[in-house]
Order: structure tokens, then C-alpha cells, then sequence
């Protein structure tokens, strides 16, 4: 699936949308940001509570493609600047990491493009 | 004129970082010669002559309770009451330092005033050293020249390195988040446009966002150089401190010297060294009280996959 498809979650309010194209091929939960880096999978789709700055280098470094900020935490304007400048797809959610990751897994596995 | 000829605000950023860097603890003289409120000043004059020194601070315990300086001597002696006690002659008016004060503030201190000397005085208020332009310029001076031989150093790897040697060095300041990643970004960059695959990419990133964000977490702040060889990238993180306690406990997974606020960020799971570790083809680690180094080499050729544990 691509980006584009996570807009059609209808809880989940879109910041910025980078490429909408691009593909999402996994999904990781994690708000340790070392554990996102060692354990998230590259073009994943991250569900976490680090609305924060960091999250966007590590996402970027690791080549996350859109990331979900849940349980209703706010995001900074640097963060969705750091969005925008590396061109990662931004999502806020109520949803906790569990439901929000359930919504995805659904798009993904609908997809035919599997679990990770 | 200057007492000590450096700006403290447009000077080489190199100088810049070392003013700002060095405690005025780590520069002044702890060995105090020290005289109380009824020493005379004719003592005083004798111990400034044996000891080479222009001022002598005047103490009760641990307290400071005056200086008595070369001109309070010169002063004594031209009105005739030399051998009276520094109780009633000492300059109690004291500008003073405090230890932890970067040395850009004694530096700024020496110009505003037109002092010789400034007694530092401890968090508790105790006379823990003395303070001249002397301590500064020697101190700037030792560490500059380790500075120029560091660049001498990298310039002629250049020089005498094969063709596709290339090397960055980026500076990484304690707690600076605002700009944490910076670096590895600029790595993962390099390493895109040499069309090295992606896998590895990867990994160069993930060792070298640790090592930069442990810089920023831990340590007084440092710098990491990126080495491009035709084989592999080296990768050097090295800090002034306050090193590692127990580097082995360290490489285990779990183990965290983070404090709560770093930990509320993310960071500071004791997963990072570990991490580093896991990603890199060699590794290797030295840890002083003085810094730490760790220096990791990620090869660049190859096809297959390296087994790390991701």
C-alpha cells in the first residue's frame, strides 16, 4: 500500500502528507527511539507517543515512511518543520499505538502486502 | 590594553569552544599560599618575595576575608605601617570567581577589571584557588597546540590518502537535541550519492546517530569524523568527558545512566552502545575520566548482507 491509503483512516488527522505515493510496506510500534532504530523496518509506518523533533531524524534515518503520533499527544511546530524539510508523512491520532496499529494492520493486510 | 588579547565572542571557533569548555577550576592554581588577619604586612611581603607571588589572599578557615596585594605592600612602605597587620590594611572589597564558571568569564573578568589575580571560591563559598591571566594564556596555550596538532594530523591523512579519501568532522554540543542527527544525516547523505546499497546505508546511519546522541546525552560534548575509504567508513566519536564507568556494562543492552527528562524523549534505554556495537563490522572503545572514544568501521564493499541483529 502507499501513503495515501493511511488518509482513509478516518482517525487518523493527516499533518503533513510527504508523498503520498510512497510505499508502506511494515508497520512498528515503539516509543524507545534506540529500539525504532535497531527494530523498525525501512518504509514502515511508525506508531508512536515521541511528538518530537528526533523522531523525524531517526524515522528518516532509518527510512520510515509515514508515522502515526497517538494517543492524542500534540506535535510541535519543529517537528512537523522537520517533517516537512526530510519529507516524512505525519498523522496525529486518539487512537493508543494498539488501535491505531489494528487500523493499519487492516489497510495492510486488505493490501495483500502482509505482516512484518 | 587587553590582559589577555582573545574575544570571547568572535574569536576562531576553536578558541571559542575551549573558553567556553575549560571550568576556571581546571585552570587556576590550587596550590594556595595563604596568610590570616594578624599576619603582618612585613610578613606578607616577605612570603610574596620567597614565593614569587603578587597577592596573597587573607583567610579565616576555609573563608576569604581579604587580598593583600603588591600595591597594599608598596603603599604600607611608603606611609610607614609595614609592620602593622593586614586586618587593618587588606582590601576586603573583593571581586571573586566561582569555580564552575567557564574561563570566559575570568578572561571577560581581567578586562573589565584592572586586577591581576581573582580568588575562586567553591559552590559553599570556601577559597578553593587563585586565578591569574598567567593560568589562562598557559592553559589556552597547551590546549591550542593539541588543537593545531589534531589539524596537522588530519591534513596530512588527506594529503597521503588514496583518492577517495574523504573526511568530515562534525561538532556535537552536550544537550543540544535542537541539532542532534545532524551529522548522520549528512553521512547517510555522502554515502546515497556513492550508491552504496542500502542495507548498509542503514547501518552507517544507525551507528552514527547513537554515537552522536550519546554525545549529546552524555558527555560534555565531542565530535564525530566520518572517514570515507574506498572499503569502508570509520567512524570516531570522541568526547572530553566525563567517560564511561564501567564500558562493559555499557555494551549490555539495558543499561542506562539517563536521566528521567532524556528518557521521557526516548533515548537513554541502554540500548545505544549495543546498537552501535551490533551494526558495525569492528568496534572499539577507550574510556577515560578525561573522554571517551569509540571508534567503529562499517564496510562498504560486498554484497551480502552482514548477520547483525536487527
Amino acid at each position: 500500500m502507499t501513503v495515501e491509503a493511511l488518509t482513509t483512516v478516518k482517525e487518523f488527522e493527516v499533518l503533513h502528507l510527504a508523498d503520498k505515493d510512497r510505499q508502506v510496506a511494515h508497520g512498528y510500534c515503539g516509543d524507545l527511539l534506540s529500539d525504532v532504530m535497531a527494530n523498525a523496518p525501512a518504509s514502515a509506518v511508525l506508531m508512536t507517543i515521541q511528538a518530537h523533533k528526533n523522531t523525524i531524524a531517526v524515522a528518516s534515518l532509518v527510512g520510515i515512511s509515514a508515522l502515526v503520533i497517538c494517543n492524542g499527544r500534540s506535535v510541535s511546530t519543529d517537528m512537523l518543520l522537520a517533517a516537512e524539510e526530510e519529507e516524512i508523512s505525519l498523522f496525529s491520532t486518539e487512537l493508543t499505538h494498539f488501535e491505531a496499529a489494528a487500523r493499519v494492520l487492516a489497510l495492510l493486510g486488505s493490501d495483500d502486502a502482509g505482516t512484518h | 590594553m587587553q590582559e589577555i588579547p582573545i574575544n570571547t565572542v568572535t574569536s576562531a571557533n576553536v578558541v571559542l569552544e575551549l573558553i567556553y569548555r575549560l571550568k576556571i577550576k581546571d585552570v587556576m592554581t590550587t596550590n594556595l599560599i595563604t596568610a590570616t588577619k594578624e599576619t603582618t604586612l612585613r610578613e606578607i611581603q616577605q612570603i610574596m618575595r620567597r614565593e614569587k607571588i603578587t597577592g596573597l589572599p587573607i583567610v579565616m578557615g576555609k573563608r576569604l576575608i581579604g587580598l593583600v596585594s603588591m600595591d597594599d605592600i608598596i603603599q604600607a612602605l611608603d606611609q610607614g605601617y609595614i609592620e602593622e597587620r593586614a586586618r587593618e590594611h587588606m582590601s576586603r572589597n573583593l571581586i571573586i570567581l566561582e569555580d564552575d564558571m567557564p574561563i570566559s568569564f575570568a578572561i571577560n573578568y581581567f578586562d573589565r577589571y584592572r586586577y591581576h589575580r581573582f580568588p575562586v571560591l567553591n559552590k559553599d563559598n570556601e577559597l578553593v584557588g587563585m586565578i591569574t591571566n598567567r593560568d589562562i594564556t598557559n592553559a589556552l596555550l597547551i590546549e591550542i597546540n593539541r588543537e593545531v596538532e589534531e589539524l596537522e594530523r588530519r591534513s596530512q591523512r588527506i594529503e597521503g590518502g588514496i583518492l577517495s579519501h574523504e573526511m568530515y568532522t562534525y561538532r556535537i554540543m552536550q544537550n543540544n537535541f535542537e541539532n542532534a542527527g545532524h551529522a548522520s544525516t549528512e553521512i547517510k547523505k555522502r554515502l546515497k550519492s556513492a550508491a552504496i546499497e542500502a542495507p548498509i546505508i542503514r547501518r552507517a546511519a544507525i551507528a552514527s546517530y547513537e554515537l552522536e546522541m550519546n554525545m549529546v546525552v552524555h558527555s560534555h560534548g565531542g565530535r564525530l569524523i566520518a572517514e570515507y575509504g574506498a572499503e569502508e567508513l570509520t567512524i570516531t566519536a570522541t568526547d572530553t568527558g566525563p567517560g564511561i564507568e564501567d564500558t562493559d556494562a555499557a555494551l549490555e543492552a539495558g543499561y542506562s545512566t539517563a536521566g528521567e527528562w532524556i528518557r521521557s524523549l526516548g533515548f537513554g534505554a541502554g540500548m545505544g552502545l549495543p546498537n552501535v556495537k551490533s551494526v558495525s563490522d569492528t568496534f572499539h572503545i577507550t574510556s577515560s575520566p578525561k573522554g571517551t572514544t569509540v571508534t567503529v568501521t562499517i564496510t562498504l564493499t560486498g554484497a551480502e548482507e552482514r548477520n547483525h541483529d536487527s
